[in-house]
Order: structure tokens, then sequence, then C-alpha cells
């Protein structure tokens, strides 16, 4: 049984329906990519997964038990934490303050200390930040700022909702290095990418989202030789 | 939050970069500068131990408006709502404090003891803890199940709240002023010629340690930072395990047990309530809460302060007929001037 098991979801924003039967799966150790153009349904799905929002129908289950009635501040506690779109940092706070905001639902903070020196390490930028205020810094070291919060989290699985977005190319092969790097560790990471190639380059699978349905799944080696994929996604 | 501000700012930043910008904030200082000329010399005149008795007086009096400040600006800090009921919860906690001291044994002539001391923590205590019940209980009956609404509707609730209250004030104890018990001897020190009174130092001193008091909250705990939190980014604060809910109610209940305090010692100052004091000092204090900045608490209890102290010295030395338009002159020239306040946020939100 995998690790967080998606099956056959409905998401509704009032009469307007925005997932249709998602089923999805993420297994332990994995990097699972998200690929799919605006409004698809991709920050719906995470947002679903952590109980901001609630399918209609359909089943989340994760790490054995039934998410899809969870209340949001519940979700992290059972293992889920998502760097979410926009970053979504809080800005009248320091890069220490919002790192910390990270544990708020861990019980165990014994290994404070070195959690903190895991985020600085993977992203140096941070630490040399760390009594800055978040909405003052850059866009690049805002995404690794919130990348870090969840990571604080000690989550059992890591959701990154566009972590690529409006960042220079530079930083966008740094974002990916990470997240392979933070995969490395043995952290599963479901990401949701518009940034559809690198999204499939780092991902062990991957799904398709069209217009709120999975339409294709596969290794990310197949997506990217894929000639929809390839139509739709990479502009080739 | 402050998206509005933000752009009346931005708005305000290009007019201001101009000359016109120059002569309204020389336009600005030159009010301040009138005014100030013009105590001066009202105070030369009258000489200093008058001038000191005032400013004992406009101290105590700007303490009890930050106490009740705080309470609008942590509400609408964290759900932008301008929670009209705040101020008749103040009111509320003047009128339960006047009726729990006599069963305290704390009576007009009585001997103030030690005893009284203790017998006067508890009527604080019990009057504090039933106005943040009060407030949560507001919270979850007239707020909560709107707060997916569109901004009016609470905002209308709010009033709706704050008549109910000044109704049920009403009918407890009838339309006149009523009298509050003088219990605070009126034992005092000289200083300069001006009298500092006990009342005067329980004010103050109350003040000063429920400010404090509250800042370190926000700043340390565990509940405070989920506050800052959830007023910064709602969502955020969900996804990070704070449970938004309890965050507001708590909010309510800090907000409304500073309200209480300020209740009880509005009476034992004044000596005096009426059903909708909560009205008036609430104006007051509400543009307080905007002239030091809402959403910051920093900004309130300044603001009260300032806006006590203005009160106050005018009361002292001009015509207090004049009082109300001073004050609101001033919360206009400062929304000119300053839309965000004083300590106003200056930290882009995104």
């Amino acid at each position: 049984m995998a690790l967080l098991e998606i099956s056959k979801i409905d998401v509704f924003y009032g009469r307007v329906q925005a997932l249709r039967g998602v089923t999805l799966s993420v297994d332990a150790g994995e990097i699972v990519a998200l690929i799919g153009s605006n409004g698809a349904g991709k920050t719906t799905t995470l947002r679903t997964i952590s109980g901001l929002m609630h399918p209609t129908t359909g089943t989340i289950s994760f790490d054995g038990r039934q998410l899809q009635q969870t209340k949001a501040h519940e979700v992290v506690r059972v293992g889920i934490c998502q760097s979410p779109e926009g970053r979504r940092l809080f800005p009248r706070m320091t890069v220490f303050d919002n790192l910390m905001m990270g544990t708020y639902a861990r019980k165990d903070l014994s290994r404070l200390q070195d959690d903190i020196a895991n985020v600085y390490s993977l992203f140096p930028r941070l630490k040399e930040r760390t009594k800055q205020l978040a909405g003052t810094l850059s866009g690049g070291e805002q995404q690794m700022l919130a990348i870090g919060r969840a990571l604080m989290a000690h989550p059992k699985l890591l959701m990154l909702d566009e972590p690529s977005l409006g960042l220079a190319p530079i930083l966008v092969e740094t974002i990916f290095r990470v997240c392979t790097d933070i995969n490395a560790q043995g952290m599963p990471i479901l990401l949701v990418e518009q940034n559809a190639s690198k999204a499939l380059e780092i991902a062990h699978r991957a799904y398709v989202l069209e217009t709120g349905s999975i339409v294709q799944t596969g290794t990310g080696k197949e997506l990217l030789s894929s000639p929809d994929v390839q139509r739709a996604y990479l502009g080739m | 939050m402050g998206t509005i501000g933000e752009a009346v700012r931005r708005r305000r930043g290009g007019l201001r970069a101009g000359a016109a910008g120059r002569i309204l904030d020389f336009a600005l200082i030159a009010i301040i500068a009138i005014f100030l000329i013009l105590l001066g010399t009202k105070v030369v005149a009258q000489g200093g131990s008058f001038f000191l008795q005032i400013l004992t007086f406009a101290v105590a009096n700007g303490g009890i408006y930050a106490l009740i400040a705080l309470g609008y600006t942590m509400v609408y800090g964290i759900i932008e709502l301008i929670n009209f009921a705040h101020g008749d919860v103040f009111a509320f906690g003047a009128f339960l404090s006047a009726s729990l001291l006599p069963i305290f044994g704390l009576r007009e002539g009585g001997t103030f003891t030690a005893g009284s001391v203790i017998a006067l923590l508890a009527v604080f205590g019990l009057t504090m803890l039933s106005c943040g019940i009060l407030n949560i209980s507001i919270e979850r009956i007239a707020y909560r199940p709107l707060r997916h609404a569109p901004r009016l509707a609470p905002l209308i609730t709010a009033v709706g709240v704050s008549f109910f209250l000044e109704g049920v004030l009403f009918l407890w104890k009838g339309p006149s002023n009523v009298h509050y018990a003088n219990i605070i001897p009126n034992a005092g020190f000289e200083i300069f010629g001006a009298t500092i009174g006990a009342k005067d130092l329980l004010v103050i001193g109350v003040s000063i340690v429920l400010v404090i008091g509250l800042a370190l909250f926000v700043d340390r705990t565990r509940l405070g930072k989920a506050m800052r939190a959830t007023a910064q980014d709602r969502d955020a604060a969900l996804l990070m395990g704070i449970d938004i809910d309890r965050t507001i109610a708590a909010t309510f209940f800090i907000g409304a047990i500073l309200a209480g305090a300020g209740g009880t010692m509005y009476g034992l100052y004044y000596n005096t309530s009426v059903f909708d004091l909560g009205f008036s000092a609430g104006l007051v204090a509400f543009t307080a809460a905007v002239f030091g900045g809402i959403g910051n608490i920093y900004g309130a209890a300044i603001g009260g302060l300032v806006i006590g102290m203005i009160q106050s010295f005018w009361d002292g030395y001009f015509d207090s007929a004049w009082t109300q338009v001073v004050i609101f002159t001033i919360l206009i020239l400062v929304l000119i001037f300053r839309p965000t306040g004083l300590l106003g946020m200056r930290v882009p939100e995104k």
C-alpha cells in the first residue's frame, strides 16, 4: 500500500467542479510530479490533501489513515506539510521565526538545532538572512524559506506547489537540485509544477492533470518522451 | 490585510513627491506647531503645578483608552473586523465590577485594608474573565458563522451586537448616569504642588503592567505566535497546524479581558458609568487604534495614550465642548498624511 493514496475524489468550488475522480498515489521515497496547465486543478489537489478543501466523494488515505474530512490544522500533525503556491510566508516575521512556525505542530522538538542546521545547509542564503523579515526577501529566498519552513514540520510527505514559479533560471536550477537532495535524504515529494520538463526530469513518476481529471500517468522518462505531453507541455 | 492601505499609500507617495506634498507636510507641521504654541502659552500662564496635575490625569485617561484600543486592534489584526461591540464589552466591565464591589465587601466610605486589595483583585479577575467569556460568545454566535460572508455582513452584525449590549445595560441600570462606588482611598502625595493620588497610580500602574504583559504574551508565547501568524496569513497558519478557530476565539478573549480591566478602572477612576458609555469611549478608543495603525498592538497602546492625553489636555486648558472635534480632526489629519497610522505596516505583504 502506498504512503498516500487518493481515490476518485471530486472537489467543488461552490457549484464549479474543480476535480473529477482524481486518483493518484505517492510511495515512500518517491518524487511524484503533477503537471498540467493553469486551472487544471493542480493546486486544488494539494489544497484538498492538506485539508483546506474537502472532497465531496472519494477517499484520501495516508499512512493508514483516512484524511478526506480531516481539518487542515490536523493534517500537518499526521505528517503532510506543503510549501504552498505563492509561498505564503509570514511577511512580518523573521526568517528564523518563519522556520520556527514550521515546527508549530511538532510534539518532538529534540532535534531542533539539527533541523535548523539542515535547512541552512540546504539554503545557505537563509542563514545569512536569519534575522531579516520574510516580507523583505527576494522571490527566490522566499521560496527557499517556504520549503525550509515545510521541512521544519518533519513531514512524512512534502508537497511543493510551483516552487519554480517566477524565479530566475539559475534559482530554478537550485530549487530543483535541492528537491532531489531532500528526496535523497529519504523524503517523498509530491511536486506540482508548470515547468513540466524540469519536473519530469527529476520525478520518478508523474501525472498529467487536465481540467480536473488525470489524463496520463507514467514514469518521468515515459512522459518526457510521450508525444502528447511533448506537444502540450514541453513546447515541442 | 493592508492592500487598500498600501494602494492608498502608493498614491499618496506619488502625490507627496510633488511640491503639493511638501506644502501638505508643511501644513501638518504648522498645525501641530500652532497647537503646541497655544498650549505652551496656556501652560506658562497657569503654572507648572496645574500642568503636572493635568499630565497625571492625562496619562491615567490615556492608559484606559490604550487598554480598550488594544481590543479593537487585535481583533482587526486577525480577522479584519471592526468589532463595534468592543466598547460595550468595556462598558459591561464597568457595570459588572460596580455590582461585584459590594459582594466582595468593598463599599464607599469603608476602610481600605490589605483584605480590600485582595477583594479588589478578585473583582478585577472576575470582571476580566466575564468580559472575556462574553466576547468569546459574541464571536461564536455573531461573527464566526459570517466568517466567509462578504465583509459588510459581520460589520453590520457588530453594530447590531453593540446595540444589543447597550440595550442589556440600559435594562440593567436604566438610562441615567450610575454612581460607581468610590472605594480607592483619597490618599496621595504632592509633587511640585500637584497631587498624585492612589487612583492615578492604580490606573497608570495597571495599564502599564497589562500592556507590557500583552506585548510579551504576543511576542513570546505559542498562542501569541499563532495569533500573529493567523493575522499575517490565515491559510499558511492552517498549513502549519494552527487551529484558526481557537486562535481567533483567544484573540477575542484577550482583547476583552483588557477591556474588562479598563472598564473596572474607568469606574474606580471616574466613579460613574452609563449604559452607552461603550459608544462614546469605544469611538475614541477606536480612533486611537486607527491613529496608532490598526492591527498593530504597540500602535494601539501609543495611540490610546496620545488620544487620551490630548483629550485631557484640551479639557484642562481649552473648552471641553471642542474636545471631540479636536480628536477627530487629528484622526483625519493622520489619515491624510499617514493612511496606515503612526506605526502602520511598512513591510510589504508578499
